[in-house]
């Protein structure tokens, strides 16, 4: 391992010495020492732009003083260098407190109504800096407020102090320059291009950055007071990247979310997703009280004692098996592996309620569980191959960091896929295109080094023999694989054993030494040996009668392929549901039994790297218990003990059990299959779920809703030209189970191909077709 | 007594001075032949033994500033000349460029070559449309006679009329098709100028300056001027005196000798205040006539050479109203981008409209000139430090006159009497 040398400065600030990193900031290094410079355009994150003019400070370099005062966010460390802030130079003071005089000139002062008053940076350091009453007499500027220049972004543009951070972030980080500067002087102001409205993934970022209240999200604007909020730290757990995070409650109500400061994943940023759908919590169907399915077949509330003996009696009556969502803390799904194990004597357990493959399963036992790329890594890749991936859509954190690095150095990144995204030629990367299904062979063709990194997402097990290759392109060059599925739980439940192949600390079944260890932990006599059933196959066994009995759990059973056999198969089953909120599954329950949401339980996430998120519950006062302890309910009933009535319990086990150190389960290479052949009205489905969907948990955000990506379906400029079809022409995308009609969109996608997104209004396509990824369909003009 | 020198003007009242023909007449674009001969490095040299100093108000060593240039770096190199002349009382690359463009073409060829550069860009303010006009003909009669396109390229750009874009920074972010707004510095233009390249942005009359020193030398260039400030420069005269206009002189000359060659101040009149180098320059009064006007001689006395923007006003002018119209055109000028500009200039007309008007206390004139504190030194670029110029003069001139407004209510004098229609029965 090389270490980087780092060239360290020495400067002299108020009198304290202080040694610093070559090329860190004046104000960053009084930081060190505990000196607050007032600022309001630097952010550490952002490029130095030196606009507002508050932090300047005296410096002199080997006893030349420069004649001006400087401001401290644009001028790095240097030998010799001596500064004085505030503290102790009487021109940085009154400096400082002059620019805050005139920052207030402008300034509506109208702190008892704005959404930021209590925590804003304008008032704390007007506070701090400026003078107990202005000197200014005359007119203010005043401007129409507010506009919206999004949906769920809201600007007040007389309160804003032109610092510039919001269209800095969307530029430097995002890469969506969709708001800039307009006009100029004391009219000078946010804006949007006329008809593209901030339409970023990522704007409630230049809300939490905004050092005034100009920017607000409609969702909180007029809600609370700062400090009538409660805040608790806590992890998102929307998707995988695993982003550190602030809940802010008020009497048992979420009232928003920001982002967390973690430098080694989301930084300070998060995206709107994260930040805006929470009301899922809140909303009015949540499930409160358990529900037993009476002789007439109507669910009908129930007392715990009741719901929980009706379960444990209706598992112990048949074979059973456990279908967990990808939504599970690591701790809940540590609990469904084991209440598989010990409670139902059964490896029939799958997390992955989507589209998934043995292949995967073995992939995820042979190269994933218990593997540590990380965000660090892509910080130092040469190259990035995206196999299955849209990050931008289906891991946001992930997009920044590669992001990043693009801006910062021209990472190379190279994305395998059928259709090129916005996000990926946003980081201007080679795409490699391919027909959908044929992805593996354009994987062996790649050249890497052991400094890539190979970032595959779920969408790889839809095609056979894609993570064949991705395994097989790793030991011939040594790249790093990276496994990034869409759900926050998904790592979790695989290093929790919540699959057919592993148990806990990625003990692979098969491995007579490994169920020995954990039946050890567990106090049982012995585990089942057998490789457990798949998702389908559970399906397929309740089908069959082999299966009798379901435990199902934040699964819905719209997001896999065949989602009719699954309805089927619920209908048919003895369902116990594990759920927040009424679904499809509760419809063909026979016990629902109400769990606490993220926000309501303590626990952990393991995000994409594997790295341990773990939150405290943000709502203190709730009634909802977490899937653990009702497991733990079920299995005494059952006359099993998990001996897991704490989520600390489960922690403290989990820990002790530690990780395998024994032989992997090895992968059999799986072959990728050959293209059909297509007729001129054929052609391969390919899709993904965009970051903003009908996704469940962000139901009831309408104006999260308004910003996200407009429904089309794309095809070639060939297909374009041959169906004689141009941009906004309607195309009916069919199979035999159905069809959806959308307005076309000619982009650079394979000839073959047809893309539309899965799960967005309009265009579900798991529901409506059938099918997802390189199935054959029929697209014809509407 | 200093006598005119025209050397750029030289030509000026021909009657096709701006013509190709005419320009070659006078031995146009010899220079340029002979600097393409010559190894870039002694051109630089030259330019920097010649003491020619950047005509755009600054004064940095033009040579210097070449010289900055790296070398070798595989990178295009570029050449800017900001023609965006905005400033209020400047006015001489404007007449310079309608009399005589293929002085700043030929200039261009010189200076692209001695900076290893393959393209020249002259940004002009899109209000000047003749003389867009006129430059736009004479790159054109250059290509079409082979002066340009053999490895050199002139492209003329019009700027959409912002003061800012004078500042070197924001013009290249103009340039670049952004909103001009000062960059951060460093990196300097010399390093990441325009398309982040190594970039020269110089004057009009720098640039054009620079053929009759490749022809006459170094040596002719330092016989003329003072000892720090070499060479001949524009001075251009406006505002209360008998005949405005452009005198060409050598460096160091006094706004006394000026005048007189200028016929003096209007009948009948006296000079009361006036600007040495444009209304960012603090004032001059009577008692500066025989400052010297280079760039050492003006410091001393506590203003800037400038542009060498002489404006003349004689005692009929309400100098608070003068000050307050500068201030409002650097209200509007101010880009918004830091802070004690936007908001001080927004301020600062404020208060001087209400002094104008007589309302307030003489402790107004305590907090303007605190406020001027504050901005002068503390914003971005040097707009904010300018829009304080006159202000902070002209109370250290002129605090009684101020003090007279407030006393009586109002402005004291009869707007009118400065005009130049005053006594002609209007």
């Amino acid at each position: 391992m090389t270490t980087e040398v780092v060239d360290m400065i020495t400067v002299v600030i108020d009198g304290f010495e202080v040694t610093v990193p070559k090329g860190t900031l004046v104000i960053r290094a009084a930081e060190q020492l505990g000196i607050q410079i007032p600022r309001f355009c630097d952010h550490p994150l952002l490029d130095p732009v030196g606009a507002c003019r508050q932090c300047l400070v005296d410096i002199e370099i080997n006893g030349r003083a420069f004649p001006k005062p400087q401001a401290s966010c644009t001028i790095p460390v240097e030998t010799g260098m001596i500064v004085k802030t505030q503290l102790t130079s009487t021109v940085a003071e009154k400096a400082q407190r002059g620019v805050m005089e005139l920052l207030l000139v402008n300034h509506p002062l109208d702190c008892p109504v704005c959404d930021k008053g209590g925590e804003c940076p304008l008032q704390n350091q007007a506070m701090s800096t400026g003078q107990g009453s202005t000197r200014f007499e005359g007119v203010k500027r005043v401007f129409e407020k507010p506009i919206n220049i999004s949906s769920q972004v809201l600007l007040d543009r007389e309160r804003c102090v032109l610092c510039a951070r919001c269209t800095r972030f969307s530029e430097q980080i995002a890469s969506d320059p969709f708001i800039t500067l307009n006009e100029r002087g004391a009219l000078q102001q946010v804006g949007i291009y006329e008809n593209k409205p901030f339409e970023s993934y990522f704007s409630g970022n230049t809300v939490q950055i905004c050092p005034v209240g100009a920017l607000t999200g409609a969702a909180y604007r007029f809600r609370a007071r700062p400090f009538d909020l409660v805040s608790t730290p806590s992890a998102c757990e929307h998707c995988a990247s695993g982003c550190d995070m602030r809940t802010d409650v008020r009497r048992g109500k979420t009232l928003r979310r920001l982002a967390g400061d973690d430098a080694s994943v989301n930084e300070e940023w998060n995206c709107d997703k994260g930040r805006w759908a929470f009301k899922y919590v809140t909303a009015v169907d949540r499930l409160k009280t358990p529900m037993v399915r009476n002789a007439s077949g109507v669910l009908e509330e129930a007392s715990w004692p009741e719901a929980l003996a009706v379960a444990a009696a209706g598992l112990k009556a048949a074979k059973s098996a456990v279908l967990v969502g990808g939504r599970a803390t690591y701790e809940d799904a540590y609990g469904y592996s084991k209440f598989a194990r010990v409670a139902l004597a059964t490896n029939d357990i799958d997390f992955r309620s989507r589209i998934s493959s043995d292949e995967e399963r073995e992939f995820l036992a042979a190269r994933v569980v218990g593997s540590s790329t990380t965000y660090r890594d892509i910080d130092k890749a040469d190259q990035v191959l995206l196999v299955g991936f849209e990050p931008e859509e289906e891991s946001p954190i992930v997009f920044l960091r590669i992001n990043k690095q693009f801006r910062k150095r021209a990472l190379k990144v190279v994305s395998i896929g059928s259709k090129e995204s916005i996000g990926v030629e946003k980081l201007k990367a080679e795409f490699v295109k391919v027909a959908p299904g044929q992805e593996a062979s354009a994987i062996a063709a790649q050249s890497l080094t052991s400094k890539s990194v190979i970032l595959v997402g779920e969408r790889a097990a839809e095609s056979t023999g894609v993570l064949s290759a991705v395994a097989a392109l790793a030991d011939a060059t040594g790249a790093k694989i990276a496994w990034i599925p869409r759900r926050a739980g998904e790592r979790g439940a695989l290093e929790a054993g919540a699959i057919g192949n592993l148990l806990p600390g990625g003990r692979p079944v098969t491995d007579a030494a490994a169920r020995v260890d954990i039946a050890a932990f567990w106090n049982t006599d012995s585990l089942p040996s057998e490789i457990g059933r798949n998702t389908s196959q559970i399906i397929e066994a309740v089908h069959s009668g082999k299966i009798g009995a379901l435990v199902v759990g934040g699964v819905d059973p719209l997001d896999g392929d065949n989602s009719s056999a699954t309805l089927a198969a619920l209908d048919k089953a003895f369902v116990v549901s594990l759920e927040i909120a009424p679904s499809a599954v509760t419809e063909r329950a026979d016990v629902v039994l109400p769990v606490a949401a993220v926000t309501e339980k303590s626990g952990s996430f393991l995000n994409w790297e594997g790295r341990p998120r773990a939150f405290d519950a943000a709502v203190s006062d709730s009634l909802n218990r977490s899937d653990l302890r009702i497991l733990s309910m079920i299995a005494e009933e059952m006359g099993s003990s998990l001996n897991l009535g704490t989520v600390t319990a489960a922690i403290k086990e989990i820990a002790s059990i530690g990780k395998w150190d024994g032989a992997r389960v090895s992968l059999n290479k799986v072959n990728a299959s050959s293209q059909p052949a297509l007729t001129a009205e054929q052609a391969l489905i390919t899709s993904w779920r965009r970051l903003l969907d009908l996704g469940t948990l962000q139901q009831g955000e309408e104006n999260l809703a308004g910003t996200a990506r407009r429904t089309v379906a794309v095809i070639s400029p060939k297909r374009a030209q041959a169906l004689g079809v141009v941009d906004g022409d309607q195309l009916k995308i069919s199979t035999t189970q159905g069809s959806v009609t959308l307005s076309a969109l000619v982009e650079n996608i394979h000839d073959d191909a047809v893309w539309a997104p899965r799960n967005s209004r309009g265009s579900q396509l798991l529901v409506n077709l059938g099918v997802a990824h390189g199935a054959v369909v029929t697209v014809v003009k509407a | 007594m200093t006598k005119l020198a025209p050397v750029l003007s030289a030509h000026w009242d021909e009657k096709d001075s701006f013509t190709l023909e005419g320009y070659k007449r006078h031995g146009g674009y010899t220079a340029s032949a002979k600097a393409l001969t010559m190894d870039p490095d002694a051109i630089i040299q030259l330019v920097k033994d010649s003491g020619l100093r950047g005509r755009g108000g600054a004064g940095f060593p033009t040579g210097m500033k070449w010289g900055f240039i790296p070398q070798g770096d595989n990178k295009d190199h570029y050449l800017v000349v900001n023609a965006d002349e905005s400033e209020p009382g400047t006015c001489k690359d404007t007449p310079l460029l309608m009399a005589n463009p293929h002085v700043l073409i030929e200039g261009c060829i010189i200076a692209c070559h001695a900076i290893r550069a393959k393209h020249a860009f002259i940004y002009i303010r899109g209000e000047v449309t003749h003389v867009v006009r006129r430059v736009n003909q004479a790159i054109a009669d250059a290509y079409a006679a082979g002066i340009l396109g053999n490895g050199i390229d002139v492209v003329l750009h019009i700027g959409a009329g912002a003061y800012i874009c004078g500042e070197e920074t924001a013009l290249l972010d103009s340039l670049e098709g952004f909103r001009g707004q000062p960059r951060l510095r460093p990196p300097f233009p010399a390093i990441a100028g325009l398309y982040a390249r190594p970039t020269v942005v110089n004057n009009v009359e720098s640039i054009a300056s620079v053929p009759a020193i490749v022809n006459n030398g170094a040596e002719w260039y330092q016989s003329m001027g003072t000892e720090k400030s070499k060479g001949t420069t524009l001075y251009s005269l406006s505002g209360h005196v008998v005949n405005p206009g452009q005198f060409e002189a050598p460096l160091g000359i006094t706004l006394r000798e000026i005048l007189d060659l200028a016929g003096g101040v209007r009948p009948g009149h006296k000079l009361k205040f006036w600007t040495p180098g444009g209304s960012s320059t603090p004032l001059f009064t009577d008692a500066h006539l025989d400052v010297p006007l280079d760039y050492e001689g003006v410091a001393a006395a506590g203003s800037m050479l400038g542009t060498k923007a002489l404006q003349i006003f004689d005692e009929t002018t309400c100098v608070v109203r003068a000050v307050l119209r500068w201030t409002e055109f650097y209200k509007h000028e101010s880009c918004g981008k830091c802070t004690p500009c936007r908001e001080g200039t927004w301020w600062l007309v404020q208060i001087l409209r209400d002094l104008e008007a007589g309302k307030g206390t003489e402790a107004d004139l305590a907090k303007l000139l605190d406020l001027c504190d504050n901005i002068m030194g503390r914003s971005f670029c040097a707009l904010g430090d300018g829009a304080t110029s006159p202000i902070t003069s002209s109370i250290k001139y002129f605090r009684e006159e101020y003090i007279a407004h407030l006393t009586q209510g109002g402005c004291p004098f009869d707007p009118v009497a400065s005009t130049l229609f005053a006594g002609a029965g209007a």
